[in-house]
């Protein structure tokens, strides 16, 4: 696709890979098949524990104690690596293979600066000079956009935000010019804009240095537009193969068009009361093999074949590959409206966004009417300030203070759902603590069911907690390891002594039920369950209170997109049952888009636009809203996947800075700081922008915005508060979401 | 235990998390037909308690114990030294018999004979029947101030951590205090002053020991208190008791119970120095540390056995706790590392049950 002629630069062929442990051998990856021609991007995709990044580092040789490549070849650009020895594949690894990891904070070392790091490779590989490579280091940042490479090459990785420590570790994985770049979910852990701004780096680079990358994902958003083709593996193999387009157009394999049905973007086009389409079940036992397809029991369009025959991965059309005797869109099984969107091709990724809101909108309206009509809202937050003294100086005196909250208000009526979105750093979570009582603010109210929790003394807040309840994003962490299920769901019981010690046992096994898990998990530990079913255990814990409101941070964004799905239709559930209320806190608009009636905004501790869910997303009125809803990633084929590689640029010998920045000189490119660019320094709280905390990443900012600190007022056209002093308009609404906002990255 | 716990241990091994494989491993056990033929994953209800189900339980920690056991050698080896050790100072005098109370001139320091495996001391006592005897005083005063020291100083180090702020300042800067007090000094002091009882001597030891676990657990309850799980407890309404012994306590349960291990090894190491310097366990009772304080007054005349003997069962107890306790916690942080998942994609990872629906 990109123009190189020369061959594939990998290619896989029926690799085998086993984790042995325990006398049991876990067949990761299973027969897996697939190429990658220099310059090309290939999508991995499938949920945990289907063999993506088993089949990556499969690759690289780096697997897991007990881990062997039991058949099958990865022949990387004429050399077969299964048969190298360990001191040949070391001069493979990180010399012709780059590799991007998940978490940039614990695969950087803390204790060596951040430039020997990223040379670490040219030194080992090439054995170039201490000053060569720390030359090569400061050039290999600017490459990937580093704003004062030199600077950054001395520090430390604690010194660098998620966003540039995930650079760092790009330059670090090229430092050799690598033909192949495995990125292994590299932007999981990162932010919205971040993601879009480090995806678009790889795609550059890419484009610029004519390697090949493998991309790991689990989000098919980030699939889209970046990849060529797509590699959909589930159970250990791949069962659909093709190019992006083809498969965002009409998936053929079911286990495909379940995931794109599991996205929250997807219930746009459905009715409100239908919820997620969740796949049941789980991934198959990798341990032992059941004859016929890995996929049938958990298939909506399973047969008796199924289950005894085992379908290879063929089609009918060249390139279209799809391990399914059955597949979808065959006899006019339309997809739903979800792939007609995907078939409208070209569609833009607003526009599909603003598409096919209707219907779930009317729904939501219909549920909500009744408890708008009750006059005092659930809880009411007014002008709520918090700020953490920052210590300086020998004796620890108190220097400043990082504003995490500053005048924040808004309220929630019973039975709905508010969404709190924003980057990390906004000040959301710090919002959560406050209401359940973590953190005392400074200065403010919560009026919560009629009482003020913030000028409440501590006893006799503590008897009111259990009004308020938290779902923490990592369910696992919030649940303590040496404690069975039983004790951690009777608990609150025990500290609120509501109920007499014999009957917590029918409260437990109820509230299982409730959150559909099994009875017998009671004398389970945490460590036992999925991550899906950790966070139902959360749930039941908030739910076993009877709490009015649960506060949710974060509770879906370590989940796998189907289990998700589960996750949210739960909660979906319960708050019909019992008239919750939930103040859903998510960095993903797409998630609470699909759960929230309210959406406030978050920016730097401050609200910057608040109003119904459907006229923040569709019409927004805040530059930085519009900003984030343009960074969401569209799971349409949007116009980027035409976007041309770009040509002439050189490719080999030594790279300069000077040659990239000229490379990227694309549209849509131009707003990020490359190396020429002016220091984008990231928003600190400490010490926010004087007037709109916003201005210096807005495209809009003039004087006044530095002078005069916005407000929230009615939008003058549509429902919504915004605190902006030139709100967008109809107009210009669309205007900035086509732009990109400057990278605090 | 219930039959209906026993139903719900029992699985346990096909459930164990596995490492970083990414996959839930169901062990290839040998007893694995037992279980399958219950049929747990019938549902819930189909799990009839049973005399059946009890005996597999019983089988199945069996297994999961000799597992343990083969897993970490170090803490085997050394807690079998010290049941050895045990065992032979309180059930060895049932079986051989010597008189530890009056005084045989005639028979003093002969050499390791018939009738005398280890020889006699100066007063014509056997030794390997003193070696029990006193053993028995060196392993009980020793355990109890180590055990008494460990439950001291973690209480004191949760609630110092737990509370933080003021509160953590004054009780931390007491244990400094102690700590900069040289415990030998201290010792002695004391001893001197009061009569040298039994209970003096456990208190005594344990109140010179128990300021380093207190330092080594409130570290624990730094890190403890900041995790979720602690501070769910806090949204729900729990206060600062229920949360030192229920969430705090139990999780640092691995630092302690190495912790106690250590203490009881310094322990005897203590009361011998104090019996050597005639501050320890008064006549007529004997420990190895006055045993030791005899045969050294003898020592330049050959007598070489009676200081070997204590000498030697000293040395060997002291490394067996250390042994155990270095065993015990490179098996409490494995069961970390394996319940610790690295990643959250990892987390995510199905490992056992029906899953969504």
């Amino acid at each position: 696709m990109s123009g190189q002629p020369s061959g594939p630069v990998l290619e896989i062929a029926g690799l085998h890979t086993e984790i042995r442990r325990n006398g049991a051998a876990v067949r990761a990856v299973d027969g897996v098949s697939l190429t990658v021609a220099a310059g090309e991007c290939l999508g991995l995709v499938g949920e945990s524990g289907c063999g993506k990044t088993m089949t990556a580092r499969s690759v690289m040789r780096l697997l897991p104690a007990g881990g062997v490549i039991t058949a099958g070849s990865v022949v990387l650009a004429g050399t077969e690596l299964t048969a190298l020895s360990e001191r040949n594949m070391q001069t493979i690894r990180g010399n012709d293979v780059g590799m991007v990891f998940q978490d940039p904070s614990s695969s950087l070392d803390p204790t060596m600066q951040v430039g020997r790091q990223i040379a670490e490779s040219v030194v080992v590989h090439r054995g170039a000079s201490r000053a060569a490579a720390a030359a090569r280091a400061v050039e290999m940042l600017s490459l990937v956009k580093i704003a004062d490479p030199e600077r950054v090459a001395r520090g430390y990785p604690h010194q660098l935000s998620g966003g540039m420590r995930q650079r760092a570790m790009i330059a670090a994985a090229l430092a050799c010019e690598p033909r192949l770049l495995i990125a292994d979910e590299p932007t999981t852990a990162l932010d919205v804009t971040t993601q879009r701004d480090i995806l678009d780096l790889i795609g550059d680079l890419r484009a610029a240095l004519g390697m090949a990358v493998i991309l790991v994902t689990h989000d098919l958003g980030v699939i889209a537009g970046r990849t060529e083709r797509v590699a959909v593996m589930y159970g250990g193999r791949i069962v659909e193969q093709a190019a992006t387009s083809a498969v965002f157009a009409g998936p053929r394999h079911p286990y495909t068009e379940a995931l794109f049905e599991a996205l929250p973007e997807m219930a746009s086009s459905q009715p409100a009361s239908r919820g997620l389409y969740s796949i049941p079940g789980r991934p198959p036992d990798l341990v032992t093999r059941s004859p016929g397809c890995s996929f049938a029991q958990r298939c909506r369009y399973v047969r008796d074949w199924c289950a005894t025959h085992e379908p290879a991965l063929d089609g009918d059309h060249p390139g279209h590959g799809y391990a399914c005797f059955f597949p979808v869109g065959v006899t006019g099984r339309a997809r739903g409206a979800g792939g007609q969107d995907g078939a409208g091709g070209g569609v833009t990724p607003v526009s599909a966004w603003v598409s096919g809101r209707g219907r779930q909108a009317a729904g939501r309206a219909a549920t909500a009417a009744p408890a708008s009509t009750a006059a005092e809202p659930l809880l009411r937050v007014s002008g709520l300030v918090k700020d953490y003294p920052v210590a300086g100086g020998v004796l620890g005196r108190r220097s400043g203070a990082v504003s995490a909250v500053a005048d924040v208000s808004f309220e929630l009526l019973a039975g709905q759902t508010f969404g709190l979105v924003g980057e990390s750093g906004s000040g959301k979570t710090t919002v959560a603590r406050l209401l359940v009582g973590l953190e005392r603010p400074d200065a403010g109210a919560i009026v919560f069911d009629g009482a003020d929790l913030a000028a409440m003394p501590a006893r006799q807040r503590r008897q009111r907690r259990s009004g308020i309840q938290l779902m923490f994003q990592d369910s696992f962490a919030s649940l303590d390891p040496r404690m069975r299920v039983k004790s951690i769901l009777s608990e609150p019981l025990a500290i609120h002594q509501t109920v007499r010690r014999r009957g917590y046992r029918r409260q437990v096994l109820r509230i299982l039920d409730e959150v559909g898990l099994p009875a017998d998990a009671e004398n389970q530990y945490a460590r036992e369950f999925s991550g899906g079913q950790r966070q139902r255990l959360a749930l039941a814990r908030a739910l076993i209170q009877r709490p009015a409101l649960i506060v949710a941070d974060e509770p879906v964004s370590a989940l796998d997109v189907s289990v998700q799905a589960q996750i949210l239709n739960l909660m979906r559930k319960l708050q019909r049952q019992y008239e919750l209320s939930y103040l859903f806190i998510s960095h993903d608009l797409s998630v609470i888009r699909y759960m929230a009636d309210t959406i406030g905004v978050m920016y730097l501790g401050k609200l910057v636009e608040t109003g119904p869910a459907e006229e923040i997303c569709t019409a927004p009125g805040h530059p930085y809203t519009a900003s984030l809803i343009a960074a969401v990633p569209a799971v349409v084929t949007g116009p980027e996947m035409t976007r041309p590689p770009l040509a002439g640029t050189p490719l080999a010998g030594t790279l300069s800075a000077g040659t990239l920045s000229a490379g990227t000189g694309q549209p849509g490119m131009a707003a990020l700081p490359g190396a020429s660019g002016p220091p984008a320094a990231g928003p600190d709280p400490a010490h926010p922008p004087s007037g709109c905390r916003f201005r210096l990443r807005c495209a809009f900012a003039r004087d006044v915005c530095a002078e005069q600190e916005p407000a929230l007022r009615p939008h003058a056209v549509r429902g919504q508060l915004v605190a902006c002093h030139f709100p967008l308009g109809p107009a210009t609404a669309g205007q900035v979401a086509g732009q990109t906002m400057p990278s605090i990255a | 235990m219930t039959a209906h716990q026993a139903a719900g241990d029992k699985p346990g091994p096909v459930r164990r998390l596995t490492g970083a494989a990414g996959v839930s491993l169901a062990a290839a056990d040998p007893a694995a037909p037992v279980r399958g033929s219950r049929g747990r994953h019938a549902g819930p209800a189909a799990s009839p308690p049973g005399a059946a189900a009890q005996r597999a339980a019983v089988a199945s920690r069996m297994r999961r114990g000799l597992a343990a056991c083969r897993t970490y050698p170090l803490a085997t080896t050394g807690g079998t030294i010290v049941v050895a050790m045990a065992a032979f100072c309180f059930l060895g005098p049932l079986v051989y018999h010597t008189d530890q109370i009056h005084v045989f001139l005639s028979q003093a320091n002969l050499a390791p004979r018939s009738g005398h495996p280890l020889g006699t001391d100066g007063d014509g006592t056997d030794e390997l029947g003193r070696l029990m005897t006193g053993g028995q005083v060196s392993l009980e005063l020793a355990a109890a101030a180590g055990v008494l020291a460990a439950v001291l100083g973690s209480l004191w180090g949760a609630v110092a951590g737990y509370l933080g702020g003021a509160a953590d300042a004054v009780m931390m800067r007491i244990v400094d205090a102690g700590i900069a007090i040289p415990a030998v000094i201290l010792l002695l002091l004391l001893t001197s002053i009061y009569q040298p009882s039994t209970a003096m001597l456990v208190l005594v030891i344990a109140g010179t020991s128990w300021l380093s676990t207190a330092r080594l657990v409130r570290a624990e309850a730094l890190t403890l208190r900041m995790r979720e799980y602690v501070q769910a407890a806090v949204v729900m309404g729990g206060g600062s008791m229920r949360i030192i012994l229920r969430h705090i306590a139990p999780n640092a349960i691995g630092t302690i119970v190495v912790n106690v291990t250590f203490q009881i090894a310094n322990a005897i190491l203590i009361l011998a120095t104090l019996s050597w310097l005639g501050m320890g366990v008064q006549f007529p009772g004997v420990d190895w540390g006055d045993m030791i304080a005899s045969a050294t007054q003898t020592i330049s005349d050959g007598y070489w056995w009676e200081i070997l003997a204590p000498g030697a069962a000293i040395t060997l107890v002291v490394v067996a706790f250390a042994m155990l306790g270095d065993g015990l916690r490179d098996a409490f942080s494995a069961v970390g590392y394996d319940a610790v998942p690295a990643t959250a994609a990892e987390a995510d990872r199905p490992v056992r049950g029906p899953g969504g629906r």
